[in-house]
């Protein structure tokens, strides 16, 4: 057998409905992983060890804003792709950077709160309860991340290569894992700060 | 530089030097030889790059395999330790090499060996019975293998670089926290299991895609073969189960590692939360290996009995029940916490209700026998064997399903007895079954019958020997992991009857070896087409073996046994050869692999610098490999057609 290139005259292999559910089953074992950690946090969440409990830790105001800056994040994602189906680029790509934008001003604003938190001496080392509220906040903070390292690498795949048929799946997958995680936040916000503090 | 990493390290002892030694001349050798046959080229381009699932499933098989022997090499020690260390002789063991023994032992043959095991049989079988040349995702395939070999590896490295684990198959805290533990046994057995537990995952997602999207044309959910479904509850259970491993895992890693207070005594913890987690993955762990074995012996005994398997809508239903109660049941590991009499009461009878589909199974295998023409051969000897072991076994979980029972013999030896007769009367039985059944299929001959059966019969009774005294030691009061014991307990024949047991099987095991030599030489005698056992479903309408790209023409499928139903009723057209698009080998996944290792290896021993750079190979590969578009190649329906003539010509 010879090893011809690709060609486009035959239909695909990988298409794009098979990628989509196998990436779909993916966020929900990833929201297993998710439900875990609630799970973990809803036993430990009184184990505060004679330390701060939500009520003293949280700063609601300051989450609130972190919040709006994720919601935003999703619905610049939700342009992207209204971008991405009309073929515009430059669109694309510039909401696609609003977003990211918005991800690393979470990002950063998460990392800021740790660091209050860390240096106020309630580290993850402090409590039961502080342990499983760094690891379930961390967690989605780590998704994040990798939500914005996989964005960077979609702005360059979609500047060097345009919108190919790879390239558009590949953003379809990275919409969903976004919204994936705004969703997962929306439970962390209401879940962990707000019954935390109320 | 190197972290915890100092000389200290090398082995001690001169059973961990002797293995390590053996285990360095053994890769040696294999080095060795690879270089002398000058077969490095056709090692990396046949089989580590290959992305074919049949290879892929066969190198699964060789893990498990080597693994196994490891396992009852482990099994052996512990039984030479408990038949003799008894009153003042101390033994052949010391009490550290003892529970690294029995940890490693119980880690190895479920994460390895039996794990193994069925993701063979997903890579080798699912494709061809639903009549797809691939897998959803080929590369994602190769790189779940390549990060269950990395754990594997790190499995034995343990024993030249540090040690293993001492705290037990599933390393309860707060023995397994960094208290109790301050070693690396813990770490190692923690990293293994994380890396080879992905692998796990990912391939479940992968074949699960795989059943939902890439059936041939007319095979609906209700025509799929039974061993497809029953592999459809083992990865739906992979995909909700696994999670809560690697989560746990986490947990406990980060409570050794950075000091949080997830599973300690104090500051907040809670282990009882730990046996929980595990547990939550652990019992559906249970499932997602008996339900394949469960599917392979519906396909032989529907062969093997020319019959049409009885109450396949039944046996459909029974899987689907299994695998929901599966996940109701797992706080009987552990009655004896204290929940409350309400709360044993609930989970005691989910767990006798799991009974009822299994049942429901066990009495549709025998219907499929009455009255059909069966023929008693190797596959079948196991499958009968499997009714018994299964039986008595499923008797026993049914008696420790009630609470009140369960209080009299939990952590005994009786509970010992009772999975291992679920895992070898079950698993491993439906594994050499399978074996027996497929072997043909992939490489053209049959297995020798006449040693078959004594290795079955070694098995049989040697199994009995191995397990009958353990359960009858269960109830005289011997606990799991036990070393010792005082002379006048009157257990010191039981053991002895049990060590020799395992040397039976021991005996069953190289009469297995001896029937792969005899089969091998005897290759051209027993040569075979693709339908030896006149087959029912797909995989026996192609070749044995079967070209990389499994049939020629996608079959279309109008019945349940779609191949039994077109030998006997369809004439057979001529076939109309179209272009296929295969995946293109890539050594992407090995290095994934590699770099996860190392990473595994870097963790374990707190080398940062080295866990950073391994985790940003890992992250580099991934990009490399996502971001590209060309991945496949096509044959032409005019190489095709020159191919399956030659290939047809010999095989017909």
């Amino acid at each position: 057998m010879s090893h011809m290139s690709h060609s486009t005259h035959v239909t695909h292999h990988t298409d794009d409905s098979k990628t989509t559910l196998g990436f779909f089953i993916y966020l929900m074992t990833d929201l297993v992983l998710f439900a875990t950690l609630f799970a973990t946090y809803a036993v430990l969440r009184n184990n505060t060890f004679g330390g701060e409990g939500g009520r003293e830790l949280f700063n609601l105001p300051f989450i609130l804003v972190e919040t709006m800056l994720l919601l935003t994040s999703s619905f610049t994602m939700g342009l992207a792709m209204l971008a991405l189906h009309q073929r515009r680029k430059t669109q694309l790509l510039v909401w696609l950077a609003m977003t990211a934008t918005l991800g690393l001003a979470f990002l950063s604003m998460e990392l800021y709160e740790f660091g209050v938190l860390i240096n106020e001496g309630n580290s993850w080392q402090r409590s039961g309860f502080l342990s499983a509220f760094f690891v379930l906040v961390g967690t989605h903070g780590l998704h994040i991340a990798v939500g914005l390292l996989w964005m960077a690498v979609m702005g360059v795949q979609v500047v060097k290569r345009g919108l190919t048929g790879g390239v558009v799946r590949r953003l379809g997958l990275l919409s969903l894992f976004w919204h994936f995680l705004d969703i997962v936040w929306i439970f962390i916000f209401t879940f962990v700060y707000l019954v935390g503090a109320a | 530089m190197l972290g915890r990493l100092t000389l200290d390290a090398l082995p001690h002892e001169p059973i961990a030097i002797g293995a390590v030694v053996g285990m360095t001349l053994g890769a040696l050798g294999v080095l060795a030889g690879l270089t002398y046959f000058k077969r490095w080229k056709w090692l990396w381009s046949n089989w580590l790059t290959s992305l074919d699932p049949k290879k892929i499933g066969i190198m699964y098989l060789i893990v498990a395999a080597l693994m196994g022997f490891k396992g009852v090499i482990d099994a052996m020690m512990l039984r030479a330790q408990q038949a003799t260390g008894v009153g003042d002789n101390a033994g052949v063991l010391t009490s550290d090499h003892f529970q690294q023994i029995f940890s490693a032992h119980g880690t190895i043959m479920i994460f390895f060996v039996a794990m193994g095991l069925i993701f063979a049989l997903f890579n080798l079988i699912i494709p061809l019975q639903i009549g797809a040349r691939d897998v959803a995702f080929p590369f994602l395939n190769s790189a779940s293998f390549w990060l269950f070999a990395a754990g594997m590896i790190l499995v034995n490295v343990s024993l030249a670089i540090g040690s293993f684990s001492a705290a037990g198959w599933l390393a309860y805290p707060p023995l397994s926290g960094i208290e109790y533990s301050p070693g690396v046994g813990v770490d190692y057995w923690i990293w293994s299991l994380q890396i080879a537990g992905l692998g796990s995952l990912l391939s479940g997602v992968n074949f699960i895609v795989t059943i939902l999207k890439m059936r041939a044309p007319g095979m609906s959910l209700m025509k799929m073969p039974i061993f497809v479904w029953s592999c459809l509850g083992s990865l739906v259970l992979i995909a909700f189960a696994f999670p809560i491993l690697t989560a746990t895992l986490t947990l406990l890693s980060l409570d050794r590692t950075i000091g949080t207070h997830f599973f300690t005594s104090t500051m907040g913890g809670n282990p009882m939360m730990y046996i929980n987690l595990i547990w939550a993955w652990g019992h559906p762990e249970v499932y997602i290996l008996i339900l394949p074995a469960f599917g392979v012996f519906s396909e032989i005994v529907a062969t093997f009995s020319k019959k049409r398997l009885f109450g396949y809508t039944s046996m459909v239903w029974a899987i689907g029940a299994i695998t929901f109660l599966s996940f109701t049941v797992w706080l009987h590991h552990f009655f004896t916490m204290g929940s409350g009499a309400n709360v044993n009461a609930f989970f005691g009878i989910m767990t006798a209700v799991i009974a009822v589909p299994t049942g429901v199974k066990v009495f549709n295998w025998l219907f499929t026998m009455y009255r059909g023409m069966v023929s008693l051969t190797v596959p079948m000897l196991w499958f009968l064997g499997f009714i018994v072991t299964f039986t008595l076994g499923g008797v026993t979980g049914v008696l420790m399903s009630m609470p009140a029972f369960d209080f009299q013999v939990h952590n005994s030896l009786f509970l010992v007895a009772h999975f291992h007769t679920m895992i070898i009367g079950g698993v491993v039985f439906g594994g050499f079954a399978a074996f027996n059944y497929w072997f043909p299929k992939f490489t053209g001959y049959t297995l020798n019958e006449r040693i078959g059966t004594w290795a079955f019969w070694a098995w049989l009774i040697g199994f009995l020997l191995a397990f009958v005294p353990i359960y009858a030691l269960g109830l005289m009061g011997a606990t799991r992991r036990l070393d010792r014991y005082d002379a006048s307990m009157g257990w010191q024949g039981l053991f002895i009857v049990a060590g020799i047991g395992v040397m039976v099987i021991m005996g069953g095991i190289a009469l297995q070896v001896l029937q792969m030599i005899v089969s091998y030489r005897q290759r051209h005698q027993n040569r075979v087409g693709g339908d030896p056992w006149d087959g029912r479903t797909l995989e026996w309408s192609t070749t044995a073996p079967p070209p990389h790209y499994n049939f020629a023409v996608i079959p279309t499928v109008t019945a349940r046994d779609q191949y039994w139903e077109s030998k006997h009723h369809k004439p057979v057209a001529k076939p109309v050869y179209e272009d296929i698009i295969m995946p293109k080998n890539s050594p992407a996944g090995l290095f994934i692999g590699i770099f996860t290792g190392i990473f595994g290896f870097a963790v374990i021993w707190h080398i940062w610098w080295l866990a950073l750079i391994a985790l940003l190979a890992v992250i580099t590969t991934i990009i490399i490999r996502t971001s590209n578009d060309d991945t496949e190649y096509v044959i032409t329906a005019a190489e095709i057609a020159k191919h399956e003539h030659t290939r047809l010509g010999h095989a017909t």
